[in-house]
C-alpha cells in the first residue's frame, strides 16, 4: 500500500502551484504543450480505469470530455462578466465541476443500459454515443452550433491543470489499490468468478465508467478554457481513439504507463511539426512500430501491478 | 427451523430441452451431500440454480427459509452461498493474497471513500483484511504463495486457493463442482481430508457434485443422483451403491441371463 499516498498528492498540487508562478518567464508556446499534457493525463488516466482496470472497452470518452468542456464554458460565458476577477477562481472551479457532475451524469445513462452488453458491443455503442454528443453540440444554437463557443475566458493555467492531474492519479490509483478496488480488477479478470465471490459485477462497471466521465468532464472544462475556443469537430471520434492509445501504449491498467504515453503522446506530434503534411503519417507509423514491438504496452514490466 | 436450502419441485428448461426437471433436495445446517450422476444428468445446472446463475422456470428455492430463486448470484453470496467452479475461475492476473482479499471485500466495513480519503478507519479496515487473508492462507498452507500470480500455482494449490476464496466469503453452504477433476490419487486423498476438514474447521454445510465414486462415497453422509435432469435415488452412500435404478444409470440395463 502506498501510505504516504495523501502526502504525495499534496506535494504534486505545490509543485504544480509554484512552477505556475513563475509561468511568465516561459516560451508561451512550451507553457500550452505543457498544459496539453496535463490535460491528456486526465483523460488517459481516467480511461484506463474504465478500459484497463475494469477492462470495458469504452470508445466515448472524447463524448464525455465534450459534455464537461460545453458545460463549464457555457457557465463562465453567462458568469465571467458578472463576477470580481478574485472571485474568477472561485467561479472556474464550480464551471469544472458541474462539467465534471454533467459528464458523469451522462456517464451514469449510458453507462447503466449499456454495460451489461460486453466486450465489442459496449465498444460500438459507446462509439455511437459519443458521434450523438457531437451531433447535438454541433446542432444546438445555445452551444454555438457548428462555429462553436468563443470568447470562453482564458483561465485554464499550468497549476490548475497539473494539480488535477494529480488529483486524477490519486483518486483512480487510490481506488485500485484498495480492498474495494480489486473488485474492478476482479470484474475484468472473470465475471462471474466475480460474482460468486459477492461482487455485483454492473454496479462496478457503472462506478468506473462514471467516475472516468467524471474525470473526462473535468479535463474538457480545462481544455475549453485552455484553447478559450470550442468546436464539435474538436471531439470527433478521432479524440476518442487518441486516448485509447494512450491507455494501449501505456499498458492497459497501468496507471503509470499509462501517464508516461500520455506524455509522449502529446509530445510527438508537436516535435513532429516540422515535417509538416507528413506528420501524421509518421505519428501513426511510429505507433504501429511500437505495438509490434511492445503489444503489452511499452511501460508493462513484469510486475507493475502491485499495491 | 426451516432447512438450511430447500429445492422443493425445482425445473428448468433451456428451449425444448427440459435439463432438470421437478428436483427436490433438502440440506441441513452441517451437512454434506453429494450429488453425483453420469454425464449430462444436470448436475452443474443444480449448482447454476442454487447459486442463482439460472432462474428456475418452475418450482422454488429456499435457503434458510427465504425464497431465492429470484436473487442475483452476489445476492447469495451474501446470503452465505459460496461456491467453485469446475473449470478453475481464479483472477489469474491477480496474486495469490488478492484472490482472497477481493473475496473478503464482502464483509468489509470501509469502501470507496475511506479508500480515497485513506484515513485512520481505512487503514484499520485493510489491516483487518489483511490479517483475516493471510489467516486463511495459512490454515490452507499457501501462505507462502501470497504475492504469486493466481494463474502459476500448480493445479492442485489452484484448486485449494479457489476453495480458501470461496470460504472467505464466510459462507452457510459451500457448493463444490467437480473438485476432484484432474486431479492424481494422491491429490484426491488430500481433497478427501481438506472437505473434511473444512467443514469440522468451519461449522458449514457442503454440497459435492463429483464424479469421482471414491470421493464421494468415502465423505458424503448422503447422497442425491441425478439421471436426465431427474432425480432417482437418494440416500446412504450404501443404500445409493445398491439401489438398482442407481447401477442402470451408471452401466446400462443388467443383460438377461443365460439359462
Amino acid at each position: 500500500m502506498h501510505s504516504g499516498a495523501k502526502r504525495w498528492l499534496l506535494a504534486a498540487i505545490a509543485v504544480s502551484i509554484t512552477v505556475s508562478l513563475f509561468s511568465a518567464h516561459f516560451n508561451r508556446y512550451y507553457l500550452g504543450v505543457a498544459i496539453d499534457i496535463g490535460i491528456n493525463i486526465i483523460l488517459a488516466v481516467s480511461l484506463n480505469l474504465i478500459n484497463g482496470h475494469a477492462g470495458q472497452f469504452s470508445l466515448g470518452h472524447a463524448g464525455f470530455m465534450a459534455v464537461g468542456g460545453y458545460t463549464a464554458a457555457k457557465l463562465s460565458l453567462i458568469l465571467q462578466g458578472q463576477v470580481p476577477p478574485w472571485a474568477q477562481p472561485a467561479v472556474f472551479c464550480v464551471a469544472l465541476m458541474l462539467g465534471g457532475l454533467m459528464a458523469a451524469i451522462t456517464g451514469l445513462a449510458v453507462g447503466v443500459p449499456t454495460l451489461r452488453l460486453r466486450g465489442d458491443y459496449l465498444a460500438i455503442v459507446t462509439l455511437g454515443f459519443g458521434e450523438i454528443i457531437r451531433v447535438y453540440f454541433q446542432t444546438t444554437e445555445t452551444f454555438g452550433a457548428a462555429t462553436g463557443l468563443i470568447g470562453i475566458p482564458h483561465w485554464t493555467d499550468f497549476a490548475w491543470a497539473w494539480s488535477l492531474a494529480a488529483v486524477t492519479v490519486f483518486v483512480v490509483a487510490s481506488l485500485v489499490n484498495s480492498t474495494y478496488g480489486r473488485g474492478f480488477i476482479a470484474v475484468h479478470d472473470d465475471e462471474v468468478a466475480a460474482g460468486a465471490t459477492g461482487i455485483n459485477p454492473v454496479r462496478y462497471k457503472v462506478t468506473a465508467f462514471v467516475i472516468g466521465a467524471f474525470f473526462a468532464g473535468i479535463a474538457g472544462g480545462l481544455y475549453a478554457h485552455h484553447k478559450s475556443f470550442l468546436s464539435p469537430t474538436g471531439f470527433d471520434f478521432m479524440k476518442s481513439i487518441d486516448i485509447v492509445v494512450m491507455v494501449i501504449l501505456g499498458g492497459m491498467g497501468r496507471t503509470a504507463g499509462v501517464i508516461i504515453a500520455a506524455v509522449l503522446l502529446t509530445i510527438l506530434p508537436e516535435a513532429l511539426r516540422g515535417f509538416a503534411d507528413y506528420r501524421m503519417i509518421i505519428y501513426s507509423l511510429l505507433i504501429i512500430i511500437l505495438m509490434i514491438v511492445r503489444p503489452q504496452g511499452l511501460f508493462a514490466f513484469g510486475k507493475t501491478k502491485e499495491s | 427451523m426451516p432447512p438450511l436450502l430447500q429445492l422443493d419441485q425445482v425445473t428448468i428448461r433451456f428451449g425444448g430441452l427440459t435439463a432438470v426437471s421437478a428436483v427436490d433436495l433438502q440440506m441441513g445446517d452441517r451437512e454434506l451431500v453429494g450429488l453425483i450422476g453420469p454425464n449430462g444428468a444436470g448436475k452443474t445446472t443444480v449448482f447454476n440454480l442454487v447459486t442463482g446463475v439460472y432462474q428456475p422456470t418452475s418450482g422454488s428455492i429456499a435457503f434458510g427459509g427465504r425464497p431465492t430463486e429470484k436473487m442475483k448470484p452476489h445476492q447469495l453470496v451474501a446470503l452465505g452461498i459460496a461456491r467453485t467452479f469446475q473449470n478453475i475461475r481464479l483472477f489469474g492476473s491477480m496474486t495469490v493474497f488478492d484472490n482472497v482479499r477481493t473475496a473478503v471485500q464482502l464483509h468489509r466495513t470501509h469502501g470507496i471513500v475511506n479508500a480515497l480519503w485513506r484515513g485512520r478507519a481505512f487503514r484499520n479496515g485493510e489491516q483487518a483484511v489483511t490479517d483475516q487473508v493471510m489467516g486463511l492462507l495459512e490454515i490452507f498452507d499457501l501462505g507462502k504463495f501470497r504475492d504469486a500470480p493466481a494463474r502459476s500455482l500448480p493445479y492442485g494449490k489452484q484448486r485449494r486457493l479457489e476453495i480458501v476464496r470461496a470460504l472467505a466469503t464466510k459462507p452457510k453452504l459451500l457448493l463444490l463442482d467437480e473438485p476432484a477433476a484432474g486431479m492424481n490419487p494422491t491429490e484426491k486423498a488430500d481433497l478427501r481430508k481438506l472437505i473434511a476438514f473444512i467443514k469440522e474447521k468451519f461449522q458449514i454445510a457442503v454440497l459435492l457434485v463429483e464424479h469421482d465414486m471414491q470421493v464421494v462415497m468415502g465423505i458424503c453422509e448422503r447422497i442425491a443422483v441425478l439421471d436426465y435432469g431427474v432425480k432417482i435415488a437418494e440416500g446412504t452412500p450404501e443404500q445409493v451403491r445398491s439401489n438398482p435404478k442407481v447401477i442402470e444409470a451408471y452401466l446400462g440395463e443388467e443383460p438377461p441371463r443365460h439359462a
